[in-house]
């Protein structure tokens, strides 16, 4: 969760980067989100009801300011939420497949959501190496999405190779932990709306 | 090996006798023709033995530790009290070489204090005659440098007897807690590098030990840095400032910088001009392969990586315009486990690495001429090799004590030692040999 927190310093900040490294000129779009370029086809099983699943009892008279709060934490957390990798692999397991579908939905109707993908790896192979592989999942990922129909500058990759373990023990339970793809919202990220 | 050993040290003696009328400090005694075949016996090290004398005591245990780990010779401890002890007291041209011939030693090294410095006197046992006599300018002991100007003369010490100096006065930059850490090549000389707060991955010298490139390690991403020692100065290499950027390498000239950059089409090497803040250029096309940890022969002519194109990362080399990639160290697909952190050594005859053995990284040795490889480790993990000076001991990191430290193996003998004795430390990199102070 506090991974996704929305940061303006940030944001800009990678504003800025992706418009120096993409090959297109990304279009800054800080506050007013326009909707995306494309329609965007949203293969999102999820129906189309406006009332999705989090509201818990639906009190008349709540805050709408506090149920967008809720929600977009909501989204937010889905955004966020870690896929893994198999021992020096970037396929995307067949089992996170819904997870990063779900993730597309998302930045489908939330036009302005741009993310990063950090790339990790185990504390095995060489530490350089593990930079490159780190670069690879994150890639693989990315590439993913933007089969989903994400657009490519929306996205950005970053690997932190084995550098950020999340779990330190020397196991393969603590191993499968550590092969993974983080997500980070970097601009977009208010007033969310579930797919 | 031995063929090779036995002309350099005849081409030596050869040299050396020709040049000795032109040295004016230099009182070396043309060695006679004869005996050269006794003392470069193939495998046999000579023995030597540090005289004691008053003072100089640090200088005196900074040579005998640097002639020790120089692996050439069998160094003889004399005990403070020993007899030899006092019979050597005398010094000079009176030393009692038959009670040193009882000892086995070959040689002997008289360290005698001479103004701000010593004179170092290399005296041939056998020979009965003092074969080399050299005026050295110490800093006082503690002073910035004293260590260092020790270590130079230890290294011309080697090359007295041995005919190629020792590695003692050198450096290794490595990364400990994300913070770039320096140490001299005897453990001496401990010190932080880098900035607070600053992280720190893969430093590499620049040719001349003046200045050291590593990656600024950020949220993911990471600038090449390249540090002047002395002033701390930093630039940032041209093409380093966006995506995330690893391996820097010097060229032997020290002009250009090949480093590795990682993006959304994988990690290639790239290799730019530091010397004119230029031109970068892309010497690998990967696509669905990976290209990293470029290393300059010492020609500069040719660069060693790592690819995985072939799947598992292994050792490739291309001319230095990128062309003619092809494979450097043999593997069997399938089979050999992934290698990794090629370092081309200074002769420019080896390339060392590491390579996974039954999943525990191992340090080998290419054989540039013969592409074949040699296994030169095998307790615990061993991986990130660093050529010393002398291209012929290697620095790695080993857990073989629990924790990740740094240690030193001679490649000819096998011999190891453990170097640094910290929480953990990684990602060594030798500096080449400081010749003159700074």
């Amino acid at each position: 969760m506090s991974v996704a927190t929305f940061r303006s310093s940030i944001t800009l900040l990678t504003v800025l980067a992706v418009a120096a490294c993409g090959g297109k000129p990304a279009p800054e779009e800080p506050a007013p989100q326009p909707a995306p370029t494309q329609p965007a086809p949203t293969p999102a099983p999820a129906p189309t009801q406006p009332a999705p699943t989090p509201a818990p009892a639906p009190t008349p008279a709540e805050d709408p300011a506090a149920v967008a709060a809720r929600t977009t934490a909501a989204v937010l957390a889905e955004v966020g939420a870690v896929v893994h990798f198999d021992f020096d692999k970037w396929d995307i397991r067949p089992e996170d497949r819904a997870t990063l579908d779900r993730k597309a939905a998302i930045l489908g109707v939330n036009g302005g959501l741009r993310i990063r993908i950090s790339g990790h790896a185990d504390e095995r192979g060489s530490d350089e190496y593990n930079l490159a592989l780190g670069n690879r999942r994150a890639a693989a990922v990315k590439t993913y999405l933007g089969n989903k129909g994400i657009d490519a500058s929306r996205v950005e990759v970053v690997s932190y190779g084995e550098e950020r373990p999340v779990s330190m023990g020397h196991d393969e339970s603590s191993w499968f932990e550590n092969r993974r793809a983080e997500f980070e919202a970097t601009a977009g990220a208010m007033n969310l709306r579930l797919p | 090996m031995t063929f090779r050993f036995t002309t350099r040290c005849l081409t030596l003696a050869l040299v050396a006798g020709a040049a000795a009328p032109l040295a004016a400090q230099d009182t070396l005694q043309p060695p006679d023709g004869v005996r050269i075949g006794i003392e470069y016996r193939p495998g046999v090290r000579p023995a030597i033995v540090i005289l004691p004398g008053r003072g100089l005591d640090s200088a005196r245990a900074i040579l005998t530790r640097d002639l020790d780990y120089s692996d050439r010779f069998e160094v003889i401890a004399l005990a403070p009290g020993d007899s030899a002890a006092l019979a050597a007291n005398t010094g000079g041209r009176t030393v009692n070489y038959a009670l040193f011939r009882t000892l086995g030693a070959e040689y002997a090294l008289e360290v005698v204090a001479d103004g701000p410095g010593a004179t170092l006197r290399l005296h041939d046992i056998a020979g009965g005659v003092v074969r080399r006599e050299q005026r050295y300018t110490f800093p006082a002991p503690f002073d910035v440098g004293f260590r260092m100007a020790v270590h130079r003369a230890g290294d011309e010490v080697v090359r007295w007897i041995t005919g190629t100096p020792g590695y003692a006065a050198s450096q290794l930059l490595f990364v400990a807690d994300r913070k770039l850490y320096r140490v001299d090549s005897d453990g001496g000389g401990f010190a932080q590098v880098s900035a607070p707060g600053e992280e720190v991955l893969s430093p590499a010298w620049s040719p001349d030990g003046r200045r050291f490139a590593y990656t600024r390690f950020g949220a993911g991403t990471g600038s090449i840095v390249v540090q002047t020692m002395a002033s701390g100065q930093k630039a940032i290499a041209p093409g380093t400032s966006v995506a995330l950027n690893i391996t820097p390498a010097f060229s032997p000239d020290g002009r250009l910088l090949a480093f590795a950059r990682s993006g959304e089409d994988g990690t290639d090497v790239y290799v730019a001009d530091v010397a004119q803040n230029c031109c970068v250029q892309r010497l690998t096309v990967g696509r669905y392969a990976d290209n990293l940890s470029p290393t300059f022969a010492p020609d500069g002519r040719r660069i060693a990586f790592v690819s995985t194109r072939a799947g598992t990362p292994q050792i490739y080399v291309m001319a230095a315009d990128g062309t003619d990639q092809e494979l450097f160290a043999p593997f069997d697909f399938g089979a050999t486990g992934p290698s990794n952190a090629p370092e081309w050594s200074p002769d420019g005859a080896s390339v060392v690495f590491h390579r996974d053995v039954s999943r525990a990284p191992q340090v080998f040795v290419l054989d540039v001429a013969a592409r074949r490889v040699r296994q030169l480790t095998s307790a615990g993990r061993n991986e990130d090799p660093t050529w010393a000076p002398d291209g012929r001991h290697i620095a790695f990191v080993s857990d073989r004590s629990g924790r990740r430290q740094l240690w030193v193996i001679d490649s000819v003998t096998g011999r190891i030692r453990q170097l640094t004795f910290l929480g953990q430390a990684r990602l060594p990199a030798w500096s080449r040999r400081f010749t003159d102070p700074g």
